[in-house]
C-alpha cells in the first residue's frame, strides 16, 4: 500500500529525508510490518500514531537498525541504510525507558556518543555544555541517572541523542514513563527543542492527544500498515476510513445507502436514524455500490429538546447517560433503532438546563459535519 | 533466670551442631601434646611446625594458585556461555546446549574425576600431550566444574538487564564488541564477582577430582590434608584447619563490613537525592507572582542549587 500525501501542511513541501520503501517485516511467519512505504520530509515532526501490536515500533527498530527488514528499502537522504548496523547509522533514538547508562554520570552519558566517534576532549566537553544548556540540565552534571526524577531523566535522554546532531531524531514512546501532568508539560517542551535544533523527528505513541500536540504529520498505524497519513487537522477531520475515525478520538458512525449524488449534495438513508443525512456536497461515489458509512463527531452532534424544522439531519432518541466532565459533558442518547449517539456539550455556563436521564431530545448536525466513508 | 523456650532451644542446638567442632578444633590446635586427644596444656608450637613444613606450605601456595586460575579462567568461560544462553535467542540445540552446561552441577564427582582422568591418559598417549598429569591438569579440570557454577550465577544476572540500554549504545555508535565490555560488564560485574568467589572455593574445596587428575608433582592442600590425617592426625592439620576458619571468617567478615558500608551510604544518599528531586516540582513559580522576586526568595532560604525544574 502506498501513502500518498497531498494534503496542505504547515509548512511548505520539502524534500523527504528519509524514504522507506515497501518495507515489510515478519516475524516467524507472522507480518509486523505489511509492505509500508513512507516519506518523512526534512524538518518536520511525524507521529506514527497505532495500537500495541499495530507495528509502529518494529517500523522504528528498523528505522533504527535493531531489526533487519524482510523486504523492503530505507533511505536515508538518498544513501540507502538498510543493511547498515544501528552503529553506522546517522540516525539516533530516545528509548521509552530512557536507557541511561546507570554507572555514568549525565556528563558521561551525553558524551558517549561523541567519544565513540573520536571527538578531541575539548570538542566533547564544549558540545556537552551546550546539550546540557538546551535541555536545562547544567546543574545536574554530576547526577548519576537513578539521582534523577522522572522528567529530568528524559531530558538527559534527550540531550544524548541529540549531541551527535543526527540526521534523524527517532523517539520511541517519548512520554511513556511520565504522569499525566508532567507529561503535558513536557511535549510542548520536546517540541520547543527538536525545533531549535531543526532534527528532523520520527515518533511513535499509542497517545493520539501526544501525536496531535507534537507532530507536524500523523501517519495512522494498524495491523502492520498506514492507514492515512495527513496533518492532525486532515486525520481528525478527514478521516478516509471507519479505522481512522474510531480510533483518532470518538465517532457516531451509521450505515446507510446513497440515495442522491448530485453536484452540490447528497442524501445517504439509515435505518438507523428517523431522518435521512443530507450532505453540502457530492461525494462521487460509483452508485453500484450505494452502501456506505457516514460518520459524525460527538462535538458536531447537537442535541436539544425541540424538534428540528429540517427534514435531514437528525433523529430522535432518549437520554441515556451522561458523563459529567468538568469543561464538558458527554451525553449517551438511544436512538429509537437501539444505536447509542454521543453528542459533546460544552458546559460554558455553570447552572444551566441540559438535558437530563431519560428525556426525549433530538440528536442533529449541520449538513458539513458528517463525513462518508467506503471502507 | 527465664525459662529456655522450644525455639531458642532448638536454635542453640543448631548453633553447637554446627560450630562446636570447629571450636573443638580451633582449641586442641593449641595444644602441647603429640596426641590429638589428649589435653597437655596450651601451646603454640604446632604453628611453628606448620611454618616449616614445606610440604604444607607448597600445598597451599599450588591450591591457591589453581584456585585463582581456574576461577578465572571460569567467570571467562561463564560469561561467553550465560550470553549465548540469554542473547541467542532461538538457535538448533539450544535446550540441549544450557542443559550440558549445567551438567557438572549434578554429576557425581567421581564421574567428573574419572572420565577426565580417561581424557587425560588417552591425550597423553596419542599425541603426547599433557605429557605429565600435574598442576595444568587439575587447573582444566576444576574449570570444567566451577565454569557450570560461573554460568548459573551470571546468566541468572544477565537475564536481568536492560536490553534497551546495551541498544542505546549500540544505536550512538558503540560496536557490540565494545558494547559488551563498557556496558555489559559494568552491569553484570556483582555476578562475576561472586561467580569467581564461588568458583575459588569450590576449587580450593576440590578433593576428589583433584586426586583423580593430579600427578606425582602436584599436591593440593586438600589432599595434603586428607592424606597426612589417614596416617593419624596430627596437631599440624589442627593448627592449619584453625588458620583457614580464621582466614575464611576474616574475609566474610570484612565482606560483610564493606557491603554494608556500602549499602548504608548508598541509602543515605539514595534518601537526600530524592528529598531534593521531590523539592523540586514544589518550587515551581506560581504563575501571578513576580518570578524574580520568587526566586531570589527561594535562593536565598533553599538550597542554592535547585532551580525549579522547568520553566515552560
Amino acid at each position: 500500500m502506498t501513502v500518498d500525501v497531498d494534503t496542505p501542511s504547515r509548512q511548505p513541501e520539502k524534500p523527504a529525508i528519509l524514504q522507506v520503501q515497501t518495507i515489510t517485516k515478519t516475524f516467524d511467519g507472522v507480518y509486523a510490518v505489511d509492505d509500508v512505504s513512507l516519506d518523512i520530509r526534512k524538518g518536520e515532526i511525524f507521529a506514527l500514531l497505532g495500537g500495541s501490536g499495530s507495528g509502529k515500533s518494529t517500523l522504528l527498530r528498523m528505522i533504527a537498525g535493531f531489526e533487519k527488514p524482510t523486504s523492503g528499502r530505507i533511505l536515508l537522504d538518498g544513501q540507502d541504510i538498510t543493511d547498515l548496523p544501528p552503529y553506522q547509522r546517522p540516525v539516533n533514538m530516545m528509548f521509552q525507558s530512557y536507557a541511561l547508562f546507570p554507572h555514568m554520570n549525565v556528563e558521561q552519558n551525553i558524551a558517549f556518543g561523541l567519544k565513540q566517534d573520536g571527538l578531541s576532549k575539548s570538542e566533547i566537553k564544549a558540545r556537552v555544555e551546550e546539550m546540557l544548556n538546551l535541555v536545562h540540565m547544567t546543574q545536574y552534571a554530576r547526577r548519576k541517572p537513578h539521582q534523577l526524577s522522572g522528567g529530568q531523566r528524559q531530558r538527559v535522554a534527550l540531550a544524548r541523542s541529540l549531541a551527535k546532531k543526527p540526521q534523524m531524531l527517532l523517539l520511541d514512546e517519548p512520554m511513556g514513563a511520565l504522569d499525566k501532568k508532567l507529561r503535558t508539560q513536557m511535549q510542548l517542551e520536546l517540541v520547543n527543542i527538536i525545533e531549535d535544533v531543526g532534527v528532523t523527528c520520527l515518533m511513535v505513541t499509542h497517545d493520539q492527544e501526544e501525536a496531535m500536540t507534537m507532530a507536524d504529520r500523523i501517519g495512522i498505524m494498524d495491523h502492520g500498515e498506514i492507514v492515512q497519513t495527513g496533518s492532525p487537522k486532515d486525520i481528525y477531520e478527514s478521516p478516509n476510513s471507519r479505522m481512522t475515525a474510531e480510533f483518532i478520538g470518538s465517532c457516531n458512525i451509521f450505515e446507510g445507502s446513497i440515495v442522491t449524488d448530485e453536484a452540490d449534495h447528497a442524501v445517504i438513508e439509515s435505518h438507523l436514524l428517523d431522518a435521512p443525512v443530507r450532505i453540502g456536497h457530492g461525494i462521487a461515489t460509483n452508485l453500484e455500490n450505494p452502501q456506505v458509512w457516514v460518520a459524525v463527531r460527538p462535538e458536531k452532534t447537537m442535541l436539544q429538546h425541540s424538534k428540528p424544522a429540517s427534514n435531514e439531519n437528525w433523529s430522535s432518541g432518549v437520554v441515556d447517560d451522561i458523563a459529567y466532565l468538568g469543561t464538558h459533558s458527554v451525553y449517551y442518547v438511544r436512538l429509537p433503532s437501539g444505536q447509542v449517539v454521543q453528542s459533546t456539550m460544552v458546559n460554558s455556563e455553570r447552572h444551566s438546563h441540559h438535558p437530563t436521564w431519560n428525556d426525549q431530545v433530538y440528536v442533529c448536525w449541520d449538513e458539513s459535519s458528517p463525513v462518508v466513508l467506503n471502507q | 533466670m527465664k525459662k529456655l523456650s522450644f525455639t531458642n532451644g532448638v536454635f542453640l542446638g543448631g548453633l553447637l551442631f554446627l560450630y562446636l567442632p570447629m571450636l573443638i578444633l580451633i582449641i586442641y590446635s593449641f595444644n602441647s601434646s603429640r596426641l590429638v586427644t589428649v589435653w597437655a596444656g596450651w601451646s603454640t608450637k604446632w604453628y611453628l611446625a606448620l611454618l616449616e613444613d614445606d610440604q604444607i606450605l607448597g600445598a597451599i601456595w599450588m591450591s591457591l594458585r589453581i584456585a585463582f586460575y581456574s576461577s578465572t579462567m571460569a567467570v571467562v568461560l561463564g560469561t561467553m556461555a550465560a550470553f549465548v544462553m540469554t542473547r541467542f535467542n532461538k538457535f538448533r540445540g539450544r535446550t540441549l546446549f544450557s542443559g550440558m552446561i549445567t551438567a557438572p552441577l549434578v554429576m557425581p564427582d567421581v564421574i567428573i574425576g574419572l572420565s577426565l582422568l580417561l581424557l587425560f591418559v588417552g591425550m597423553a598417549q596419542g599425541f603426547g600431550w599433557p605429557a605429565e598429569r600435574g598442576m595444568l591438569t587439575i587447573w582444566i579440570a576444576h574449570v570444567t566444574f566451577s565454569a557450570a557454577y560461573a554460568t548459573v550465577v551470571i546468566s541468572s544476572r544477565l537475564r536481568e538487564v536492560d536490553r534497551s540500554v546495551e541498544e542505546a549504545a549500540m544505536d550512538l555508535g558503540a560496536t557490540p564488541f565494545k558494547t559488551f565490555f563498557i556496558i555489559t560488564v559494568p552491569a553484570i560485574a556483582p555476578a562475576l564477582a561472586a561467580g569467581w568467589l564461588l568458583s575459588f572455593t569450590l576449587s580450593l574445596d576440590d578433593l576428589v577430582i583433584s586426586s583423580f587428575v593430579a600427578g606425582p608433582g602436584a599436591t593440593t592442600l586438600p589432599m595434603v590434608v586428607f592424606s597426612s590425617v589417614r596416617l593419624g592426625v596430627s596437631p599440624k592439620i589442627n593448627a592449619l584447619a584453625t588458620l583457614i576458619i580464621m582466614a575464611v571468617s576474616l574475609a566474610a567478615f570484612v565482606t560483610w563490613y564493606v557491603l554494608r558500608r556500602a549499602e548504608k551510604r548508598r541509602l543515605q544518599q539514595l534518601r537526600t537525592d530524592m528529598e531534593e528531586v521531590v523539592e523540586v516540582p514544589a518550587y515551581r513559580p506560581q504563575p501571578v507572582i513576580n518570578p524574580v522576586k520568587q526566586r531570589k526568595q527561594r535562593v536565598g532560604s533553599q538550597e542554592k542549587e535547585e532551580v525549579p525544574e522547568s520553566v515552560t
